[in-house]
C-alpha cells in the first residue's frame, strides 16, 4: 500500500503504464495478484472492468479469473468506492454493545444508506468481525480501526473526516503497549487482562533458533512431539506430526505458512500476539523452516490487520539485520529462511488452510478437497505446513525452555496454555492466557461474568453452552476453542444470537458445495419462522435434519461447523425451539397469505379475496 | 372392495404431469377399477364433492386461487401427493422468484421483446387471481405426505407409486424411475 491521498487519481481506470509499473513492483507472477489488485483498489477506489482487462493481459491470466478474484474478496470492488471507506463491524459482541445505534449514527452523519457512497466520497458499509470484540462497537476507516464507538464519537469522527480527510488523524489517544509504536499508532487496546507464563512471557530473541540449530531437524520435531503440542487454530492437530509429514514429503521447495487470518467472530488473540510478541511468532516460523527443510515462510495477514503491517515488516527487517532471518541464520551455514507477508482481502473462509493457500496463489479462496493435505501438496504444489500464530509462539517457547517446562501447564491431552479472547457480557473483556483444563466457571469468575446465561465457546463454529456445562474444562477433549469466548448475560435473547451466527455463515459460505450454500440459507429461513412464532414441529425437525446433513456432507470446515450454533443450542436450550401447534387443517403456519399477496394488492389496487381463501368453499 | 376416491388438480403447472397420468395408457382401465375420480381436469368436476382418499397436485402456488385450491384439497383429502417438480419445488414458474413481481409483470406485458401491447396496460380484471410474491412449492403452503419428482414423473413412476399406495404398501421405485440427470 504505497498510495497516499495526494497521489490518488480521480479516474477509476488506471493507465497501461501504471498497471505495468504496479505489476513490476510486485513481480509478474500469479502469486502477486492480490497485492497488485489491492494497490489498484487503493489508488483508484475500485478494480474497474478496464483495470481487470489490463491486469489480465499484462499478467497473462484469463480475464474471467481476475474478475472472479475481485468479486470473491470483500475488500476489492468493481464499482468505485469513496476515498474513505467506513466498515462498521456487525458482529454479535458489537450488536450487544449498540451496533444498531452506532450504525444509524453513521448513516445520519455520512448521509447515506449502508452500501452507498456520499457525494463527498465517503462509503458506508458493514463487515463481519474485525477482531475488536473486546472494544465493540468498532469500525475500520480505511485501514484505521476506531473502537468503543458511541453516537457522539461517530459524529465527531465523520466531522473530522470531512475536514481533513485523513483517517490516520482520527487517532488522538494511543492504545497501550505496541499499539503506541510509531509504526502502529492505533487507538486499539490490548486489554491483556491475564498474561500467562508461556505466550506472553518475555522473549529472548534468537534463543529458540539457536537451540534448534544445535540439534538435528528430526530432534526438533521430537521435542515438539514430546511437548504434545496441538494446533491452536481450532482443530488441534498435533503439530509435530504435521511437521513430520511435511518433512517427509518430497519437494525442492517447501513452505511454512502462518495463519493470521483470525476470522472467527469473537477471536482477537492473534492480533494481540502479533502486536506484543511478533518476534516469538517469527522465531517459531523459523524453527519450523529448520525442522521441515523450508526456506520460505509466509504470514497470511487478514486485511483487517493492515494497520499492523508496517510494524511487522519492520520487525522482519530487524530480524534480517540481526541474522535471525535470511541466509546462514545464526551463523549456521546453509540454513536460509525468510518470511514475507501476504495480505488477505476480507473472506472468513480463507482461514481454512487449503483456501488460504489458494488465496496466496492468487486465486479465489475456495477450499479444496483433502487429501492431498498441504503437508504433501500445498502452496504451488509444494509441501507446506500451515499453523496458527499462537502455535508458532508455543514452538518458540518449547525450544526456549524445553518440552518439560511447556508440559507443566495444561492437561495430559492438552498441554500448555491457551490464549482466550473474551467478549460480551462481562466486566473485563480482553485477553486471558490460561492453562488448558480450567473450567468455564473459573474463566467466568476471572472475567467478571458469574451470572452468565450462556457462553459461545470457540465462536460461531464452536458450541453454545449453558450453566449446566460451566463445570466443564477448556481443552481439546472437553470444550475445545480456537480462543473465541463470547459471554451472554441473563437477559440475552439467545435465538437472536443463533440467528446472527446463521447470517454470518450464509454470508461467508463460498458457495462451492450445495450442502453449505443451500443449507446456510435454509437454516436462516427456518430460524425466521421460529422467530416469527410460525415454526411447526416438522419445521424444527427439518431444521435439525438440514443442520445434520451440512455437518456430514459439506466440503470444508465452514459448512460442517456452520450448523453448530443450531445443533448445540437445540441440545442445551431446547426451550428456544418450542414449536407452535399444527394447524387443524394441516395448513402450514409458516405460509403467510396476507404477506404473500401484499405486493400484488399494491400493484393492482385490488384487495385479496382473503377471507374467502382462508375459509374455502367447503368449510 | 370399495373403490378409493381420488381428486387431482393442476395449479401453477403446465398440465404435463396430467398428461403423464394419461400416459399409463390401457392401465387407465385397471385404474378405473381401483379408484373413482372426484374433482379433476379429467372429468371436469369443479369442486371436491365428498371426502377423498388421495389428492394429486400438479404445480406449485403462484396466485391466491392456487392457495385456495390447495387448501380445499388439504381439507378434503386424507393424503396429498405432490406430483412433479413444480409441485415439489416450484419448478419452472419459480424462476421468477428472484425477480421483483412488478418487474416480472412489466416484462411479460409491456417490455418483453415479443410483447405487442400498445396500451401498455397490465391485465387487472377482477376475475384474475392476485399473484403471490413468489411461487411456493406445495409443502410450504399445506402439509404434503408424498412427493414424486420428475418433469413430469413418467407414467410408470406414477402407476407404481399409485398402486403401492392403493395397496397400502411402501412404493419401491427402482432408481431408473427417479433419477433425472
Ligand atoms: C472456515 C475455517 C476458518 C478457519 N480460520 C482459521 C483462522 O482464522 N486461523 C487459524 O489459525 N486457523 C483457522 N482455521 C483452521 C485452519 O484450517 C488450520 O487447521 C489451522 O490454521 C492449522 O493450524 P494449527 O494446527 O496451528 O491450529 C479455519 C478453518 C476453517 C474450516
Ligand atoms: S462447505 Fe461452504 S465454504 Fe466450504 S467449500 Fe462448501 S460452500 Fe465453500
Ligand atoms: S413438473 Fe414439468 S410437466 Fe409437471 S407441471 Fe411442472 S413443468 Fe409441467
Amino acid at each position: 500500500m504505497t498510495a497516499t491521498s495526494e497521489s490518488r487519481s480521480p479516474s477509476v481506470d488506471p493507465t497501461l503504464e501504471e498497471v505495468v509499473e504496479t505489476i513490476d513492483r510486485h513481480g509478474n507472477e500469479r502469486t502477486s495478484l492480490m497485492h497488485v489488485l489491492r494497490d489498484i483498489q487503493e489508488r483508484h477506489r475500485c478494480v474497474s472492468p478496464g483495470a481487470q482487462s489490463l491486469v489480465a493481459e499484462v499478467m497473462g491470466i484469463p480475464r474471467v479469473e481476475v474478475e472472479g478474484f475481485v468479486s470473491f474478496y470483500s475488500f476489492l470492488s468493481e464499482e468505485p468506492w469513496g476515498d474513505i471507506v467506513i466498515r462498521v463491524c456487525d458482529d454479535v459482541p458489537d450488536r450487544m454493545r449498540g451496533f444498531e445505534r452506532v450504525l444509524s449514527a453513521f448513516r445520519e452523519a455520512v448521509g447515506v444508506e449502508v452500501g452507498r457512497t456520499s457525494a463527498d466520497g465517503i462509503t458506508l458499509t458493514t463487515t463481519a468481525s474485525i477482531g475488536l470484540s473486546d472494544q465493540a462497537p468498532a469500525a475500520l476507516v480505511n485501514d484505521v480501526p476506531v473502537t468503543e464507538l458511541s453516537t457522539d464519537k461517530v459524529h465527531r469522527i465523520v466531522e473530522a473526516l470531512r475536514s481533513h480527510r485523513d483517517p490516520k488523524k482520527l487517532v488522538t489517544l494511543l492504545g497501550d503497549g505496541n499499539n503506541a509504536h510509531p509504526l502502529v499508532r492505533s487507538m486499539v487496546k490490548n486489554n491483556l487482562m491475564h498474561p500467562g507464563p508461556l505466550i506472553f512471557s518475555p522473549v529472548s530473541r534468537g534463543q529458540a533458533i539457536r537451540r534448534a540449530t544445535r540439534v538435528s531437524p528430526a530432534e526438533v520435531i521430537r521435542q515438539v512431539k514430546a511437548a504434545r503440542l496441538r494446533g491452536r487454530g481450532g482443530a488441534g492437530f498435533p503439530t509435530g506430526m504435521k511437521w513430520e509429514f511435511t518433512r517427509a514429503s518430497l519437494g525442492e521447495r517447501k513452505f511454512v505458512i502462518c495463519n493470521a487470518d483470525e476470522g472467527e467472530p469473537g477471536t482477537f488473540k492473534d492480533r494481540v500476539i502479533l502486536t506484543e510478541r511478533p518476534d516469538r511468532v517469527f522465531s517459531g516460523m523459523t524453527v519450523a523452516g529448520y525442522a521441515i527443510g523450508a526456506q520460505e515462510g509466509i504470514v497470511y495477514l487478514r486485511a483487517e490487520y493492515q494497520y499492523l503491517r508496517a510494524y511487522l515488516e519492520a520487525v522482519l527487517a530487524q530480524r534480517r539485520s540481526d541474522g535471525l532471518l535470511g541466509r546462514d541464520i545464526v551463523g549456521r551455514p546453509g540454513f536460509h529462511f525468510d518470511i514475507r507477508i501476504q495480505m488477505g482481502a476480507g473472506a472468513y473462509v480463507c482461514g481454512e488452510e487449503t483456501a488460504l493457500i489458494r488465496s496466496c496463489e492468487g486465486r479465489a479462496g475456495e477450499p479444496l478437497n483433502r487429501p492431498p493435505f498441504p503437508a504433501e501438496h500445498g502452496f504451488l504444489g509444494c509441501p507446506t505446513s500451515v499453523n496458527n500464530v499462537e502455535t508458532y509462539c508455543c514452538i518458540a517457547k518449547i525450544l526456549e525452555e524445553g518440552a518439560a517446562a511447556f508440559n507443566e501447564y495444561g492437561t495430559p491431552e492438552s498441554a500448555g496454555t491457551k490464549v482466550l479472547s473474551i467478549s460480551g457480557d462481562c466486566l473485563k473483556p480482553g485477553i486471558y492466557e490460561v492453562a488448558f483444563g480450567i473450567t468455564l466457571h473459573t474463566m467466568l469468575e476471572m472475567c467478571g461474568a458469574e451470572d452468565a446465561r450462556a457462553v459461545q465457546v470457540g465462536g460461531p463454529s464452536g458450541s453454545l453452552v449453558g450453566p449446566t456445562d460451566f463445570h466443564r474444562r477448556i481443552c481439546f477433549n472437553d470444550l475445545p476453542t480456537g480462543g473465541s469466548m463470547i459471554v451472554f448475560g441473563p437477559d440475552r435473547d439467545l435465538l437472536s444470537v443463533v440467528y446472527a451466527f446463521a447470517e454470518f455463515f450464509a454470508d461467508e459460505s463460498c458457495g462451492y458445495c450445495t450442502p453449505c450454500r443451500v443449507g446456510t440459507q435454509l437454516i436462516l429461513r427456518y430460524l425466521e419462522r421460529l422467530r416469527a412464532g410460525r415454526a411447526e414441529a416438522s419445521d424444527i425437525e427439518e431444521l435439525r435434519r438440514t443442520a445434520r446433513t451440512m455437518k456430514t456432507t459439506s466440503r470444508c470446515g465452514l459448512g460442517s461447523t456452520a450448523c453448530n450454533p443450531v445443533l448445540t443450542s437445540m441440545e442445551r436450550f431446547p426451550e428456544l425451539y418450542a414449536p407452535v401447534d399444527d394447524h387443524p387443517d394441516a395448513y402450514r403456519r409458516s405460509f403467510d397469505l396476507p404477506r404473500a399477496v401484499a405486493e400484488a394488492e399494491r400493484l393492482s389496487g385490488r384487495t385479496s379475496r382473503g377471507e374467502h381463501v382462508e375459509q374455502g368453499y367447503h368449510a | 372392495m370399495t373403490r378409493k376416491r381420488i381428486a387431482t388438480t393442476s395449479l401453477a403447472g403446465c398440465f404435463g404431469c396430467h398428461m403423464s397420468i394419461l400416459d399409463i395408457d390401457e392401465r387407465f382401465l385397471a385404474l378405473a377399477d381401483l379408484v373413482e375420480f372426484d374433482r379433476s381436469p379429467i372429468d371436469d368436476i369443479k369442486h371436491i364433492s365428498r371426502r377423498c382418499d388421495i389428492g394429486i397436485i400438479e404445480g406449485g402456488c403462484c396466485n391466491e386461487e392456487n392457495v385456495e385450491t390447495l387448501r380445499e384439497f388439504r381439507r378434503n383429502c386424507n393424503v396429498l401427493i405432490a406430483l412433479g417438480d413444480c409441485a415439489t419445488m416450484g419448478g419452472i414458474p419459480a424462476l421468477r422468484n428472484n425477480i421483483p413481481l412488478e418487474q416480472c409483470l412489466l416484462e411479460a406485458y409491456r417490455d418483453g421483446p415479443s410483447v405487442q401491447n400498445p396500451s401498455g396496460l397490465i391485465p387487472n380484471h377482477p376475475e384474475l387471481p392476485l399473484l403471490l410474491d413468489k411461487v411456493y412449492p406445495c409443502h410450504e403452503v399445506v402439509r404434503i405426505e408424498y412427493f414424486l419428482p420428475g418433469c413430469p414423473p413418467s407414467a410408470e413412476t406414477i402407476w407404481q407409486a399409485l398402486v403401492a399406495l392403493l395397496e397400502g404398501r411402501q412404493a419401491d421405485l427402482p432408481y431408473e424411475l427417479i433419477k433425472y440427470d
